[in-house]
């Protein structure tokens, strides 16, 4: 079963009167539980697709379903409902809020539902045991190394439990050993507890991880 | 964890930056408290007016005198109670620049008009009974170090020539609105000399101030006094002695109007200094609003986080501004006190201090609460890094 499907999709920016296409009519999807990574060289138009898949961004033609709701039929705030629901993201400058701890950090989210603050615990405890940070929950992003906050990053994003987990250059700004981690802990986050990912790279050594494997050049499919 | 906390924490990422423009908010609300309490002092003598007394006064103007003979007429107008005279007399002590407030008032019935001055009963009885006797408020006594038995030489410039008089009591305030800076002298004394001197000027009060019965009569009481005068040389102006006062306010009108606007002017600067402060605070944070945005905060919690700490500095810098106002306005007002007899923080100057602190607070935020809600997740994501 697709979780993602995309169907004649485009995005162009405007510069003035200036239109600059981005993605060229793309029709794909994404089966349940699957690992895809999205390759092409810079410019090619991978991030505009992730954030197109997770609702940030809008497509100037076309259709992007997730999960079988049409994201174009989604208003504003319904769509960041949808969002904090539905879909967790990773950065590659991991973004974490400098002023809470990691603690704080992966709780962000989840102030969005309504678990108790006994509830938020038990998943924000979860999340950071997975990623194996149970022990730096109080630490703030500045004491943390670059690999670490990348963990607490990617623990913000499961905590949801979210349908898709969508990474854009999660080991971009990683050193070699810290990129093999978090890409190690993606690879378990979809073997182990099955979570469909979508990760944007430009690294092919990281694209090994994934079982799908799609490029982009110049906003087409190749 | 919830977003005010969240607010409070951003307040505290530039402490210098948040720290001075705490301060810089707490001075102006210090000031804006002080100038307040400055225009406040200039209405304590309005506020502290009875409302039972009238004051006749030349219709003219203050200046032009009225006959004593008015003094029976009046007495006799059905509601009046009781009715005594004043003379301004413009005397100085020693050097004319230390101005101090003093009269010639009707021994026998000034008193009894003002209960709110408190005067021993060994003092009040001297002042009946001496032709050369004085009084004057325990700030003035104070002030020129006066004790009761000491002999004043007041010099004349109304009416000149020196005045020789003796302190025979110190009087002190009923209330902490009751000025005690003020200094009288017997009118039969200075009328006495002018007789004497000046012969066409004797027989003249400066205004005349009774007692009614009923406040509510005040209106027609004051129409039935002035109909009486009607037509003569010398018209006479009735009104409520807080409108007599006022009167005198309405003269330094310019000064306090400016010490309003810049009153106001002090708090639109302020304004501008925590917007600007709210708006670098956002233009920096712009990346971070992106990624609450992508996590599925709406713009509801995006006003709830920029007005938070917007608020909270507005609030904090406010109380601290208040708590700064008292010592500032003890200080001036020990350095005034000669000039502003009355000089207290009032409730209401608080109260519109702390009004301005959130208004301050809740303004900062909207341009920056604007800029955080439009700037799309893409956008603001772009300026990471």
């Amino acid at each position: 079963m697709a979780i993602v499907e995309i169907e004649s999709l485009s995005k162009s920016y405007f510069r003035d009167s200036l239109e600059i296409p981005v993605l060229r009519n793309l029709t794909f999807s994404i089966p349940e539980g699957e690992f895809v990574a999205l390759m092409g060289p810079s410019g090619s138009g991978k991030t505009t697709l992730l954030n197109l898949i997770a609702g940030i961004d809008r497509p100037t033609k076309g259709k992007v379903k997730v999960a079988g709701t049409d994201l174009a039929q989604l208003s504003e705030g319904e769509l960041a409902k949808w969002r904090a629901r539905h879909i967790g993201f990773i950065f590659q400058f991991y973004n974490l809020i400098p002023v809470l701890t990691a603690y704080e950090n992966v709780e962000l989210p989840l102030l969005l539902t309504s678990l108790s603050k006994v509830e938020r615990k038990k998943h924000v405890e979860t999340a950071l045991g997975i990623v194996g940070l149970s022990d730096r929950m109080h630490h703030y992003p500045r004491q943390l190394s670059g690999g670490q906050e990348q963990r607490v990053a990617i623990a913000r994003a499961i905590t949801t439990d979210p349908t898709l987990i969508l990474a854009d250059e999660p080991t971009g700004d990683l050193d070699k050993q810290s990129a093999e981690e978090i890409l190690e802990l993606l690879s378990r986050l979809n073997s182990e507890f099955k979570k469909t990912i979508v990760i944007v790279t430009h690294d092919p050594r990281v694209a090994e991880k994934a079982r799908i494997k799609k490029h982009l050049d110049k906003g087409e499919l190749s | 964890m919830k977003i005010l906390k969240l607010a409070i924490k951003n307040a505290g990422r530039h402490k210098l930056r948040t720290g001075l423009t705490i301060v810089g908010l707490a001075v102006a609300v210090m000031a804006f408290g002080l100038i307040r309490t400055v225009i406040d002092a200039w209405y304590a003598g309005a506020e502290a007016s009875a409302p039972d007394r009238l004051v006749s006064r030349n219709a003219i103007n203050i200046i032009f005198p009225l006959p004593l003979s008015y003094k029976d007429q009046i007495a006799k107008v059905s509601g009046v109670e009781k009715i005594t005279y004043a003379h301004w007399t413009g005397a100085y002590y020693v050097d004319p620049k230390q101005f101090f407030a003093n009269f010639a008032v009707d021994h026998n019935t000034f008193l009894d008009l003002f209960p709110e001055y408190i005067l021993d009963s060994a003092g009040l009885a001297k002042f009946k009974t001496e032709r050369t006797a004085a009084i004057c408020g325990q700030i003035l006594a104070d002030r020129f170090g006066w004790k009761v038995g000491d002999r004043v030489r007041l010099i004349g410039t109304i009416y000149p020539g020196n005045w020789d008089l003796t302190l025979v009591g110190i009087y002190k305030g009923r209330d902490k609105t009751s000025d005690e800076s003020a200094f009288f002298m017997r009118w039969d004394y200075l009328d006495e000399n002018l007789r004497a001197t000046v012969p066409g000027r004797a027989g003249y009060v400066g205004w005349y101030t009774f007692k009614i019965s009923n406040p509510n009569d005040a209106a027609r009481i004051s129409a039935v006094v002035d109909s009486m005068f009607k037509n003569s040389l010398a018209e006479t102006l009735t009104e409520t002695e807080k409108a007599f006062q006022l009167s005198f306010v309405s003269m330094s009108g310019t000064i306090i109007k400016s010490l309003q606007i810049v009153s106001y002017l002090i708090i639109g600067i302020i304004l501008l200094v925590l917007t600007n402060t709210m708006a670098m605070a956002a233009r920096e944070r712009i990346s971070e609003y992106a990624v609450m945005k992508t996590l599925g905060f709406r713009p509801k919690h995006l006003i709830g986080l920029v007005t938070g700490e917007s608020l909270f500095i507005g609030i904090f810098g406010g109380i601290l501004g208040m708590l700064l106002v008292f010592p500032m306005a003890g200080g001036f007002g020990e350095a005034m006190k000669y000039f502003f007899p009355v000089f207290g923080v009032k409730a209401q100057t608080l109260l519109l201090a702390g009004i301005f602190s959130l208004a301050v607070g809740l303004l900062a935020s909207i341009f920056p609460v604007v800029r955080a809600i439009r700037i799309s997740i893409v956008d603001g994501l772009r300026k990471v890094g």
